[in-house]
């Protein structure tokens, strides 16, 4: 084909010689790098390894619950505490894609993606390939951007193989059907499935905030476990702060405050307030550390 | 740093550095030669890290196009810091550096992909093949033609002979192989413009051939390279120039015949009849002749010096030994520097 493609080439421009291959870029040329980023991530042991903690995590509840529940038959209703939806289960499987998203979204979810958004740029300094990538050119701002865009589908990726393993679980071992909402409502099965998806992305969404945060400490070091720690670290303390009723009037503004309002997609109708007010703080988090690490990574020395 | 084109902020430049990729790369070459005889111009480039060290300090380098350039200078001389400074990937803290004609970092979209870099060892993923590697170097490239991404790949592993070992883990590689790697990656696409610090790091004695041999063809093909390294004999065998660093200051550059030029070489004959022997040798024109037991020396003439050994043989003294000990680019380095080289700047 580019035997072909060449000869057009020359013609077109005019020139023959040696130089004739020299064909101008494509603007799409440029998307290769988000490709072979997705590939190169997803070749990558650890993130591997993260998915297969997070597909385990719906495994590990359904089989307790059902264990839990096989003798009297009925949910625990005695306990009354777990992830919501947890004492539904036994009566829809669906229910087990709610309960593992809202287990792994404090803390599983977001310290996956604080792995890989912590690595995505002290990692390649830290093997040296950031130096290389850079003479490639790739361009500070691109590489950044692509960066990002993976961190974001990993979000992605990392919610739907909890909700996937959940349902394959959910479906193994509870029956299906039509479901009951926190309003009291019925919906039909499919209507569920269209409801679990659309509390998937939700989640994936109220991941940004931590990657956009992951990615800016990325920038600040040569050490990808530096970053990677430093990144679940604060995780871990705003978590931690968000239970400190003293600090009231800053919660709002944590990045972790909302994240348990996807809940609200099973109110029926659908409560927004906190829905929209998740996804803003994960846009205004976004924007703000987005833009610290772009100015911090195409002003920065790289001497590693 | 992301600029789209540094062609409108340059308009003493042509313009054509950019398009010369889509047109035709010998008219871009002649339009550089134009602009520029310098494939990297740099005036008092300075660089003084936050601690305050001053790492590079007012570096006026030049390196013609077409030449094998050697950069020399102790470890911790600042060879490094220019040759990052020069790949846009450190801010210099004064001064200006051009690499083909255009600044640097300014202009590094429109350069780069005109230059093939190995800049402190190579550095690979360790999970992925030597070829998935390259693969990856060159989707890096805007503006590498992905339809011809797999055959430029293969040709590269063959140039520096990985062929054989391309789907082997890179982890798994020895040094050499990832020092030839990192080559392979530096010649994914026809260059103008290749920095290799220290490429036969870590080969052995038969790789070292074949990268010199490497480099020899390519700057046959017109690419000109520059080749930091601290084997002063390596520099001497294929540079056709060179420059010297010591504490981030340039010493000396220019022509490696010129800089040997200034530690001359010393003729040795070797024979029983010295006082003959002397007196022929000045004769000759040889200057500072110094006779002693068997041995007479000095500075050879510019004359021929089969004609020297033939007046020797012909007034009748007995020549054991006839040698020219060649003054090394060592020796010129080591009357720069006043040290020896490999310590430690």
């Amino acid at each position: 084909m580019s035997q072909a493609d060449v000869a057009v080439a020359e013609g077109a421009a005019g020139v023959g010689g040696a130089a004739g291959t020299a064909v101008r870029p494509s603007p799409l040329w440029t998307l290769g790098l988000l490709r072979s980023e997705l590939v190169t991530t997803l070749r990558r042991w650890r993130t591997l390894a993260l998915l297969g903690v997070l597909a385990a995590v719906p495994i590990l509840v359904g089989i307790s619950v059902k264990i839990e529940t096989s003798g009297d038959g009925q949910a625990g209703r005695g306990g009354g505490g777990g992830p919501a939806f947890i004492s539904q289960i036994t009566n829809n499987g669906l229910f087990l894609v709610f309960t593992a998203l809202a287990a792994t979204l404090p803390f599983f979810l977001p310290m996956a993606v604080g792995v890989v958004a912590g690595d995505a740029i002290a990692g390649e300094a830290n093997a040296g390939t950031l130096r290389y990538l850079l003479v490639a050119p790739a361009g500070r701002t691109r590489l950044l951007l692509t960066k990002y865009a993976t961190t974001m589908a990993f979000c992605l990726l990392a919610t739907l193989v909890v909700a996937a393993s959940a349902l394959a679980v959910g479906a193994l071992l509870f029956p299906l059907g039509g479901l009951t909402t926190i309003s009291g409502t019925q919906i039909s099965f499919t209507e569920g499935l269209g409801r679990a998806l659309l509390i998937a992305l939700v989640v994936a969404a109220s991941l940004t905030g931590i990657a956009a945060l992951g990615l800016f400490v990325s920038t600040l070091t040569n050490s990808g476990i530096a970053a990677m720690a430093t990144t679940v670290g604060l995780l871990i303390t705003v978590q931690i702060l968000d239970q400190i009723p003293q600090l009231h009037a800053l919660q709002p503004y944590f990045f972790s405050h909302y994240w348990l309002s996807f809940a609200d997609l099973m109110r029926d109708p659908v409560y927004w307030d906190d829905l929209v007010k998740n996804l803003e703080l994960q846009t205004l988090y976004a924007a703000v550390f987005g833009s610290a690490a772009w100015a911090r990574f195409t002003t920065k020395d790289i001497t590693a | 740093m992301d600029q789209p084109s540094a062609t409108e902020r340059e308009p003493e430049e042509p313009g054509d550095s950019e398009q010369s990729r889509g047109s035709g790369a010998s008219r871009g070459s002649g339009g550089d030669a134009a602009a520029s005889a310098s494939v990297i111009d740099t005036r008092g480039l300075t660089k003084r890290y936050r601690g305050g060290q001053l790492a590079v300090d007012g570096l006026d380098l030049t390196v013609p196009v077409g030449s094998v350039f050697g950069f020399l200078g102790p470890n911790g001389s600042g060879k490094t810091t220019t040759i990052r400074m020069l790949m846009g990937l450190i801010e210099p803290t004064s001064g200006t550096a051009r690499v083909l004609g255009r600044p640097m970092p300014r202009a590094s979209r429109a350069v780069l992909p005109h230059v093939g870099a190995l800049i402190e060892g190579p550095a690979l993923y360790g999970f992925l093949s030597g070829r998935d590697n390259l693969l990856r170097y060159d989707a890096a490239d805007p503006t590498a033609d992905p339809r011809t991404r797999r055959a430029r790949v293969e040709t590269a592993l063959d140039r520096v002979g990985l062929t054989a070992a391309a789907a082997k883990k890179a982890r798994a590689y020895s040094l050499g192989m990832k020092q030839r790697l990192g080559l392979a990656a530096a010649l994914l696409q026809p260059r103008k413009l290749l920095v290799l610090d220290e490429p036969t790091n870590g080969l052995d004695p038969q790789g070292m051939r074949e990268i010199r041999s490497l480099v020899r063809e390519l700057a046959a093909d017109g690419t000109t390279v520059f080749l930091s390294s601290h084997l002063l004999d390596e520099i001497e065998q294929v540079c056709t120039h060179a420059a010297v660093m010591a504490q981030g200051r340039l010493i000396t550059q220019g022509a490696v015949a010129d800089l040997a030029a200034g530690a001359r070489g010393l003729l040795v004959v070797t024979t029983p009849d010295t006082g003959e022997a002397a007196r022929v040798l000045k004769e000759q024109g040889v200057a500072d002749v110094v006779a002693a037991e068997d041995r007479v020396t000095g500075e050879p003439p510019e004359r021929d010096l089969a004609e020297v050994n033939a007046a020797l043989v012909a007034a009748g003294v007995r020549v054991r030994g006839f040698v020219l000990e060649r003054a090394s680019l060592e020796d010129a380095f080591v009357a720069l520097t006043g040290e020896g080289f490999d310590v430690a700047g």
